[in-house]
């Protein structure tokens, strides 16, 4: 279709952004305050639950009464070992004696943390990588291609075992030097470099056919300046899509590295795919409290974080963007001039 | 905006631009085993073998259809697309083999406005940004400095006030705004040349006329010099001092914009010349229009290479077995259903003609022979035999299960041939006005 | 509005009567009015021009008058054709009419013929689809005549659609749709990718198409110099409205809209002797100027103009023109013919 059937002349407005810092950024993310109907519910719920989860993170010790190790009460009595929820442990004790609401919010602390470090590693990697490889092309760009497609093919969560296992120390190769959120995070970085790159490069390689790339270049720009100023501009809004949506995903592989071992240790900080595993022999006991809590936390965040990443992808998306229509009011259709009348001179 | 301009009159003796025999062929990458190897299987010329010089305050319209070669030799002259040989020279210096950062100040000098304004603006910086750009680029670091020339820029291609049009980004503006902002981006640097590449194609027909008045305006105030690459006559008509008509990656007429508005001399300028379409109904002239359309540039024709399409062609402008094919599609196309269908298979593929040769195979079909085509070439040539293809054709012959069907072999690729003040590549031109040489078919004359 | 309301028969000489066809695009500043109360016939067998700028909503009003538009824009007023309202009918009696009564000719000819289909294929699927019952051999000769008179020889019918040039393509599209004879195409911008020469080939064929096909054709362009080449009549749209509608030859000749006149001012061809151009941009369509959408622009707008809409006029030489230097002079407000002063067009609403 022609774009002005797609595009109705003013259907894509050009947000206002006053001048100021960051003006670009802000906006390039200004359709997001411009939402609106389902796509801005969808947004706001999903930035509600990251948001809980957010503030447990942050003031855990607040929170919490308990730390998340702790088995012992304030006058050295022993928790109850797989005690059902009651009012001095609102969400139960697990099978090790430790509060199952302290391992919620101390969870949400892990978890962040690792997203947090993953997201940021593979964007400083994956997005240069991209840049470079997108512009230049040629045989760097085959290379890096042909080593990242080959990690896309392997499956991610043993390639993210097959990391952590390298990086526990546990055959030496990198000492100690490691923590084990450091370790997680450095595994789930390694899945998710290949999706930065690919991205960032695909929409590289066509923003570097814009006649205003070619305009840099005859202005006499170093490649440097072209893709920092022309470039990196034009394709840096597909970050947040991607960002938002790989954190749901880093934290699906994180629990999965925890549930299967080989993730955060259980002395190092609480971390709900390691509880759901150490949960699963008692489920069939009548247990419930022990695993539903840290499934129900896994869920919810998923959730938030794959609903932010969505409607971020609907709302920055111009493809997307494009299609929202909104109805029009019929009576002020017909009330507006109707029928002149033709008359004759 | 900075205007250290050299006194364009004193140092006149040197073009400003001056190209020589530029070639510009981009390889062509084949099947999947090629395009993994990096080998290529030949090459499309794009430009091929071009000459011609600008003077300071000038401009020159390289006019042509697309895929004439016309946008490729206006980025070749800026160098952003790699020149395979030849000569390149702005303002004495020679250009052609210098590297980028060599290149990089040269810049200053020379620049260029695009097409599609909407394309041509960074989407992600405002006026002030990418208009001030230019500068930075080039040392300028001081903040008052840059914005006091961006204002000086706008002022000059009249986006005013200013102060409303600083901050704005490219989707606030209409096309034409956009081309204004383009060429103050172009200016801003004090360049003398310019290129241009149909810089007003894509505006509205009520604007276009204020951006070409613009152009014209800066040419005269900064002394610039153009090169317009356009394929609207029209246009150019109001703009340019010299023209260069290209086909194919070659100029195939040059000369001062005037003589060549009033006598066009190459039979493509005339049918271009024809072709444009005329609101006035009182002036529409009639038209006869060559036929088809600009080949392929990585398989051009043989000799000239706008024959197959010409209407003035005789003997020796290249016949070859492709233009025997289309004679023989076009004799069907004329012809009734139930006759193609009989003397379809009178011939066997006609793909046998697709490669460029002066002698022609072509094979008859199954249960015919050579003799029973060589009959059906026959009554082609019966029923249309001033068909100028046959002009080329020396002999016909039953080769068994194929008609030989030869073709001249003196068939001549025509150089550019000085006509007065006109250059035409056009064998009907070889030797000077065709008046007084009795051996050509008719021309049209003044 | 009921189904019988919009069910009108039609004069025998019109093939489609569009009357005050409204489309409109909601968008978050209000709605686009795109087409804004259109009317207009279209006769058997004649080309009507519509020429306009970009976003003046031509493209619309083509795709309108077929039912193509997406199903969130909003459409009032009628579109008679075949003595049915298109606006009020199903989308599935629209389906089936699309085609065989109604055709269209898109400006890229590339991106609407699958690069994976013989050109016989893409024959063969539309003669399949609408007529049922045709034998291949009849459908093979129905395709090679209609390729035939676009200037395809009958040796390349099972050619692939990449192995043709892009004049070829475009002659291509034009016989897929008129291998149907359909009684009436939209050929929205057909030449506009296409170079001169073949551009001008194409005009012969759409010229051809008239004498041979007896097809109506409403040719959206923005090239008033293909209007006079090609059309009987014109309609000139600007902001969403027909200023002026009348036969091509008069029109071009006398302009009785002064938006027509600078149009014609403003188009460069090889006779333009001067630079000539219309000060302004057009208008946005979400909050068009007040009363004549032009007055803005216009060099002799009066009083009464940004008032109220001029109401449509028909001049002496048959031409339907929104104009109030044509009247009518009952429907003025004293005074309202003096000349509208005003503070000058700023650059900064210019193109």
């Amino acid at each position: 279709m022609t774009s002005e059937f797609m595009a109705p002349a003013g259907s894509v407005e050009a947000p206002t952004v006053r001048p100021g810092r960051f003006r670009g950024l802000r906006r390039a993310l200004a359709p997001i305050g411009e939402a609106r109907g389902l796509p801005k519910w969808v947004l706001y719920i999903g930035i509600g639950l990251v948001l809980i989860f957010v503030v447990f993170a942050i003031f855990a010790p607040l929170i919490s009464p308990y730390n998340f190790d702790q088995y012992l009460t304030s006058n050295g009595v022993r928790f109850p070992k797989s005690g059902a929820p009651s009012g001095s442990h609102i969400f139960g004790t697990n099978i090790r004696q430790e509060d199952v609401f302290a391992h919620i919010v101390y969870g949400s602390r892990t978890a962040l943390e690792v997203i947090v470090i993953a997201v940021v590693i593979s964007m400083v990697v994956g997005v240069p990588l991209g840049l470079f490889s997108g512009y230049y092309g040629g045989p760097l760009d085959r290379v890096l291609v042909l080593i990242m497609d080959a990690m896309f093919a392997f499956p991610s969560l043993l390639l993210a075992i097959l990391i952590a296992f390298l990086l526990r120390g546990k055959f030496g190769f990198f000492g100690a030097s490691f923590s084990g959120i450091m370790s997680a995070a450095i595994s789930i970085t390694v899945i998710y470099i290949p999706q930065y790159f690919r991205v960032i490069r695909n929409s590289v390689i066509s923003v570097r056919e814009e006649p205003y790339v070619e305009a840099a270049r005859v202005l006499g720009a170093k490649p440097r300046t072209v893709i920092a100023r022309y470039v990196l501009g034009n394709v840096v809004q597909n970050v947040p899509v991607i960002a938002t949506l790989n954190a749901a995903d880093a934290l699906l592989t994180l629990a999965g590295l925890g549930f299967l071992g080989y993730g955060v240790q259980p002395t190092e900080a609480a971390e709900w795919g390691y509880d759901l595993q150490r949960a699963l022999g008692e489920a069939a006991g009548g247990i419930w409290w022990t695993s539903v809590y840290p499934g129900l936390a896994i869920v919810l965040l998923v959730t938030g974080l794959t609903l932010v990443g969505e409607s971020l992808n609907d709302l920055l998306n111009p493809v997307l963007r494009r299609r929202q229509l909104l109805p029009v009011d019929r009576r002020e259709m017909e009330r507006s001039d109707a029928g002149e009348p033709q008359v004759a001179s | 905006m900075s205007q250290t301009k050299p006194e364009a009159t004193a140092v006149d003796t040197e073009p400003l631009l001056s190209v020589e025999d530029l070639r510009v062929h981009f390889a062509l990458r084949g099947g999947l085993m090629q395009r993994f190897f990096g080998g290529s299987v030949g090459s499309v010329k794009a430009v091929d073998g071009v000459s011609f010089s600008l003077k300071r305050g000038e401009v020159l319209g390289v006019v042509g259809e697309s895929g004439s070669g016309k946008t490729t030799l206006g980025r070749a002259i800026l160098r952003t697309v790699p020149v395979t040989s030849g000569r390149v020279r702005v303002a004495g210096r020679d250009i052609t083999d210098l590297s980028e950062p060599a290149l990089r100040p040269m810049r200053r000098n020379m620049q260029m406005v695009f097409q599609d304004p909407n394309a041509s603006l960074n989407p992600a910086m405002d006026l002030l940004t990418a208009i001030g750009h230019p500068l930075r680029i080039h040392g300028e670091d001081n903040d008052d400095k840059v914005r006091a020339a961006v204002v000086a820029a706008l002022e000059r291609v009249g986006l005013v006030p200013t102060e409303l049009f600083l901050h704005k980004y490219p989707a606030d503006l209409s096309g034409g705004q956009k081309q204004r902002a383009v060429i103050a981006r172009a200016i801003i640097l004090g360049p003398e040349l310019l290129v241009a590449d149909e810089p007003v194609s894509m505006l509205d027909m009520s604007v276009r006329a204020k951006i070409l008045e613009l152009m014209l305006e800066l040419k005269n105030d900064l002394g610039l010099s153009y090169v317009y690459v356009t394929h609207d006559l029209a246009t150019a008509k109001f703009f340019c001092d010299t023209l260069a008509i290209m086909y194919l990656g070659r100029i195939v007429e040059y000369g001062p914009a005037e003589q060549i508005y009033a006598d066009p001399k190459h039979p493509y300028t005339q049918s271009l010349l024809k072709a444009i379409p005329e609101p006035d109904p009182a002036k529409s002239v009639p038209r006869d229009l060559p036929r088809g359309e600009i080949p392929d540039a990585a398989r051009p024709p043989l000799g000239c290479s706008f024959h197959p399409r010409c209407p003035k062609a005789f003997e020796i402008c290249g016949w070859e077995s492709r233009d025997l094919r289309d004679l023989v599609e076009r004799y069907w196309l004329a012809h009734p259903d139930d006759e193609f269908e009989r003397d379809r298979r009178v011939i066997g593929a006609l793909t046998a003609l697709d490669d460029p040769a002066v002698t022609a195979d072509v094979p008859a079909g199954s249960g015919h022979s050579g003799a029973d085509v060589v009959q059906f070439l026959e009554r082609i040539k019966g029923e249309d035999p001033h068909e100028p293809t046959w002009t080329g054709v020396t002999e016909v012959v039953d080769a068994g299960s194929s008609a030989k069907v030869e073709f001249r072999t003196d068939a001549v690729d025509p150089p550019l041939y000085p006509v007065g003040d006109q250059h035409v590549a056009c064998l009907l031109y070889r030797d000077g006005e065709p008046d007084g040489n009795g051996s050509k078919p008719r021309t049209r004359r003044r | 509005m009921t189904l019988l309301d919009g069910d009108e028969p039609l004069p025998p000489d019109l093939v489609m009567s569009v009357k005050d066809l409204k489309v409109w695009y909601g968008t978050a500043r209000g709605p686009v009015r795109a087409v804004d109360g259109v009317s207009f016939d279209i006769r058997r067998g004649e080309t009507l021009g519509l020429v306009g700028e970009s976003g003046s909503g031509k493209s619309t009003l083509g795709r309108g008058v077929l039912g193509l538009l997406p199903d969130a824009a909003e459409v009032s007023g009628k579109v008679l054709f075949r003595g049915r309202d298109r606006v009020t009918m199903k989308r599935r009696a629209l389906r089936s009419l699309r085609g065989p009564e109604l055709g269209l000719i898109f400006q890229e000819p590339m991106t609407r013929l699958n690069p994976l289909m013989r050109i016989s294929d893409h024959f063969f699927e539309t003669l399949h689809t609408h007529e049922r019952g045709l034998s291949k051999t009849q459908m093979r000769k129905r395709a090679i005549d209609t390729l035939g008179a676009m200037g395809i020889p009958p040796t390349r019918f099972t050619n692939y659609p990449h192995e043709f040039s892009g004049g070829m393509r475009q002659r291509i599209m034009i016989a897929l749709a008129l291998v149907l004879n359909p009684a009436f195409v939209v050929a929205d911008e057909p030449t506009t990718a296409l170079d001169v020469l073949v551009e001008a080939q194409i005009i012969g064929i759409l010229n051809d198409i008239k004498r041979n096909f007896d097809t109506s054709i409403l040719l959206i362009t923005h090239n008033l110099g293909i209007i006079a080449e090609a059309c009987e009549r014109v309609a000139v749209m600007y902001a969403g409205r027909i200023a002026e509608q009348g036969d091509a030859r008069a029109v071009f000749a006398r302009p009785a809209h002064p938006y027509t006149r600078e149009l014609l001012a403003s188009t460069i061809s090889l006779s333009t002797t001067e630079l000539h151009y219309i000060p302004g941009a057009p208008p946005d369509l979400i909050h068009p100027p007040s009363g004549c959408r032009f007055h803005p622009r216009c060099p002799d707008a009066m009083r009464v103009c940004p008032t109220r809409h001029p109401p449509t006029v028909v001049t002496e030489l048959n031409q339907k023109v929104d104009c109030w230097l044509h009247g009518p002079d009952q429907l003025i407000p004293p005074g309202g013919k003096e000349s509208l002063e005003r503070e000058a067009i700023g650059v900064a609403d210019e193109a």
